[in-house]
């Protein structure tokens, strides 16, 4: 008894220690714990779906490292510093993706990249966290529920960068882009009439939208809304994905023996469609566990959110939060098959990019959010 | 839903005091609201994974497997053909044709000229094919690539491209073998000849297994076979490639020499009925396909008919001899050198007066036989020629083998009786005067015909008693003699029996003037009949034509070797030209 209760202390002391460190740290416990598991989740499903490269799970640990020091860094931050890089951070992002698109149209294709040399990096991204920063600052000082004037202008905020991303065209980035920024409109206080008369019009311009939109982007419509249509060719990726899903059954095939993934029927296996060799080699049971892993992230994070304080901290943290679902949500809906295909890779498990970096920033920037709420409320 | 009312009386809360922050509430609310939605979003996502994961399970688990799982071919092993002592003539060396997916080539356009080159082919071409198969998945680009080369080609790694193991044959003695042979197509399939006739037996079946394959489909891994294969089986001949050989040559350098159109030599092995050599001229190498074309493949010694002319009096004889109507002493007038059948005239070279039966064979004298036929009753004769094989197909069982024409005796008339005495109004192929010629030489046995090499003795069927075929044998000896059609025929040391033919080739309703088939059938040696043969020379133009001058050389040359590789003991040691035995004769007739 008495060992157990040093025990018991002994790792009491563990806890209380880790604790003070992560309040040193600025970061969340649990948010931390679910963000580790889930990158663990993720080295081990990229080991089996870039068919056993080392190179993929090293390159992807190197950018778990660079995201967590961003995350680290940004959790210090307090909210005012971060309100005062807002606008800086966003009109650059404007500026690189003009030059993007600017270098696209002259080498006459899709442009994304900006290569420095010794990194490439998509400025893109950029503006998953810029915009959701800059439209919350906006609204810092200004009333809420925002008046007609602020909503423009919030549109305009919030539509110049996502339709530059979808001019390089990268509809899915945009797309998110564009979430980010309307979820802090949401949560500014918009009224729900208003809500209901946007999505009318919405509506509205998508037929419109039809029209402005690539050709493969219009085709990738029409194979969702009928895959057998061309089984060989654009509707191959959702056919694909749903075999394999679906012939992982209740407990999957096992790691490393999902056939469709490893004798590659199934596309871009370890990158947008990740999610279809989770269902595959862990079955069922493999995407319960990693939905309910996003859940208890959101949930954590929305918690987070809830907690903060000021209109900039609150509608900045309950953006990316909820960003982060609509994430899941467009992956998993699509290589499911419930959605129209769109390139958005399962955060923090899809491999490459620099989303992982994005998204650990932006879950540093919520952990400071709400790590600084005390020094803002005292 | 919320109204917000409070959010209007908090506007006046500027935020820019940090701590109150507007509405907490209403914000809470909000974020509440969307966790719910959130939740509901992620319980809806876990659903559709049920759907697809144990509704669609099972119908989703087959698609996946039809998609990496296939039943491949095992290619058999095609069998060796060999001759008679085991020399091979067609054997199937393993290659691998290429074969391209060109909807997944298209991706890799660029590679092609890197292929062509592994390849050896030429790129334009192959840009041509692949582009035209554009709405296909799966093209043959090559066939029968050397292992050499195959592995250049599986080494390049281009996606869409690739090998299939096969079998091409390969036939050494190329020329030589050709006709009898025959070939296969791509597919290893035969088409003529033993390669056709005996293609079940030789192609055996091809297995099947199943095979875990890629997306690119590259075979990763066999899982099961399905059916085991069932080699080819091995295909001894009859036929000895060294007495070929010496057929195809002789006969290559008479065709060339008499500027023939054509010509066949069939070797027969007396005692066996086995076929020893089957040559024919013009020829083709089989390894070659662009040489291969019907007017060069036909195996004319069975399937081409000519009119035999005189090489078919002694079966004529043989009949007069059996009826008991005339014996080897019968004296046959022949004056005044014609003879007049109804409205038709036959006559001879020259008068030969009243000559012995072996003066009319060596003489080959149209007016002897003539009479000779006329006295027999007609339904004997068809026996006798029946008997012979005439009219009937030969048991060689070689494809597109020709019956030969002997119409019924029902049918016959006066005249056609006496035509068909010396080789016109019946046709037959050299293969079966050949078998009758053994026949003969069998002393009355005949033995089916047999390309293939026969181990157990065959007991065959009498269809002439052995004394009149011995004493005909004798008679066909004075052929060869000088004052015969055919001394060239003679072989040093081995007593001949044999009999010339010179027809006229039949053309437009009547018979060309200057236009002629060579022949010579015979049987050696005499006193222990071991080989038959038959050698036609179709249409000589180089001044000969009769068939002791054209085609009596060739058999002199080719059993004189056939005798010497066989090693038979020669009957005759004494100085050709003085038989004692036939000069014994002439004067006993005289």
């Amino acid at each position: 008894m008495i060992m157990d209760d040093n025990r018991d202390s002994a790792a009491k002391r563990t806890f209380s220690a880790t604790a003070r460190l992560l309040s040193a740290l600025k970061l969340d416990g649990p948010l931390l714990v679910a963000l580790g598991l889930l990158s663990l989740y993720a080295l081990i499903v990229q080991y089996s779906a870039s068919g056993q490269s080392v190179d993929t799970v090293l390159r992807t640990l190197m950018r778990i490292g660079l995201g967590t020091l961003a995350m680290i860094a940004l959790a210090h931050s307090s909210p005012n510093f971060l309100r005062s890089l807002a606008p800086w951070l966003y009109f650059a992002g404007i500026v690189l993706l003009l030059v993007v698109d600017a270098i696209g149209y002259v080498g006459k294709g899709a442009q994304r990249w900006l290569d420095l040399g010794l990194i490439r990096f998509q400025p893109s991204e950029i503006m998953k966290l810029a915009v959701p920063m800059f439209a919350a600052s906006f609204m810092h000082e200004r009333p809420l529920p925002p008046t007609w004037r602020n909503l423009l202008v919030l549109a305009v905020i919030i539509v110049a960068p996502a339709g530059l991303v979808a001019m390089q065209p990268d509809l899915g980035t945009a797309l998110l882009i564009f979430a980010t920024g309307a979820l802090v409109v949401l949560m500014a206080g918009l009224q729900w009439q208003i809500i209901a008369g946007l999505a009318v019009a919405a509506g509205g311009l998508g037929v419109i939208g039809w029209n402005f939109l690539h050709d493969y982007q219009r085709q990738r419509i029409r194979i969702f809304l009928d895959p057998q249509s061309d089984p060989l060719g654009s509707g191959y990726h959702i056919i694909q994905s749903q075999i394999a899903i679906g012939s992982g059954g209740l407990f999957g095939k096992g790691w490393m023996n999902g056939s469709q993934a490893q004798l590659e029927f199934l596309p871009e296996r370890s990158t947008d469609f990740i999610f279809a060799v989770i269902g595959e080699e862990f079955g069922l049971l493999g995407l319960l566990v990693l939905l309910l892993l996003y859940l208890f992230i959101v949930s954590r994070s929305l918690f987070l959110a809830s907690q903060a304080s000021g209109t900039f901290a609150r509608l900045l943290a309950s953006s990316l939060a909820l960003t982060f679902f609509v994430y899941v949500f467009i992956n998993a809906g699509m290589v499911s098959g419930l959605l129209p295909v769109v390139g958005v890779p399962l955060p923090l498990i899809s491999y490459g990019g620099t989303s992982v970096v994005t998204l650990l920033a932006g879950f540093g920037i919520l952990m400071g959010l709400y790590s600084h709420r005390k020094l803002v409320n005292s | 839903m919320s109204r917000f009312g409070k959010s209007r009386g908090a506007r006046s809360t500027r935020p820019s005091q940090g701590g109150s922050a507007p509405r907490p509430a209403s914000f809470r609310l909000r974020l509440g609201l969307l966790f719910g939605l959130l939740t509901l979003v992620g319980i809806g996502l876990a659903g559709r994974a049920v759907q697809l994961q144990l509704v669609q399970h099972h119908f989703l688990a087959g698609q996946g497997d039809a998609r990496f799982s296939r039943v491949a071919a095992i290619a058999a092993h095609r069998g060796t053909i060999s001759d008679r002592q085991g020399e091979p003539l067609a054997v199937s060396t393993p290659v691998d044709s290429v074969w391209v997916n060109p909807q997944e080539l298209a991706g890799n356009s660029e590679q092609l000229p890197r292929l062509a080159r592994a390849m050896k082919t030429d790129v334009h071409e192959l840009v041509r094919q692949v582009s035209t198969g554009m709405d296909r998945q799966f093209m043959y680009v090559k066939r029968g690539l050397q292992p050499n080369d195959a592995r250049k080609v599986r080494d390049l790694g281009i996606p869409g491209v690739n090998l299939t193991r096969e079998y091409r044959r390969y036939y050494p003695a190329g020329e030589v073998t050709g006709h009898l042979l025959g070939f296969t197509d791509v597919d290893d399939v035969g088409q003529e000849g033993i390669e056709h006739a005996y293609d079940n037996w030789l192609g055996g079946e091809d297995g099947a297994k199943r095979v875990i394959q890629d997306s690119q489909g590259h075979k990763v891994e066999d899982v099961e076979g399905i059916r085991a294969v069932r080699p080819g089986g091995d295909l001894r001949l009859s036929l000895d490639l060294r007495i070929q050989y010496l057929a195809y040559r002789e006969l290559k350098a008479a065709i060339r020499d008499n500027r023939a159109r054509a010509g066949s030599v069939v070797v027969i092995d007396v005692r066996s009925g086995e076929v020893l050599a089957m040559v024919n001229q013009p020829a083709y190498n089989p390894n070659d396909r662009s040489q291969i074309s019907p007017a060069v493949y036909r195996n004319r010694a069975a399937t081409d008919l000519f009119e035999p002319g005189s090489s078919i009096k002694p079966f004529f004889v043989a009949a007069g001899i059996s009826s008991g109507r005339f014996n080897a002493n019968s004296v046959i007038d022949t004056n005044p050198g014609f003879v007049q059948v109804g409205a038709n005239t036959i006559s001879d070279e020259r008068n030969f007066g009243a000559i012995p039966l072996s003066m009319v064979l060596a003489k080959s004298s149209n007016v002897g036989m003539a009479r000779l036929a006329l006295a027999l009753e007609p339904r004997q004769i068809w026996n006798t020629l029946s008997g012979f094989g005439f009219g009937q197909v030969s048991a060689s069982g070689f494809p597109g083998e020709s019956a030969g024409v002997l119409t019924n005796f029902s049918h016959w008339r006066t005249i056609s009786i006496a035509t068909m005495s010396h080789g016109y109004g019946l046709s037959v192929t050299p293969l079966q005067l050949a078998q009758a010629y053994a026949t003969l030489g069998a002393l009355g046995i005949r033995r089916p015909v047999s390309l293939l090499r026969v181990d157990t003795p065959v007991t065959g069927e009498r269809v002439l008693d052995g004394q009149v075929c011995a004493s005909l044998l004798h008679l066909l000896e004075s052929v060869i003699t000088p004052e015969g059609t055919a001394p060239l025929a003679q072989i040093p040391g081995f007593r001949v029996a044999g009999k010339t033919g010179t027809a006229y080739k039949a053309e437009g309703g009547g018979y060309s003037l200057d236009r002629y088939v060579g022949t010579f059938g015979g049987v050696v040696p005499v006193s222990n009949p071991r080989l038959a043969a038959v050698v036609v020379i179709d249409e000589p133009t180089a001044g000969k034509h009769h068939g002791g001058e054209v085609a009596a050389p060739v058999f002199s040359a080719v059993l004189g070797g056939a005798l010497r590789l066989l090693g038979v003991p020669p009957d005759n040691l004494r100085p050709a030209g003085k038989d004692a035995v036939l000069s014994g004769t002439h004067v006993a007739q005289r």
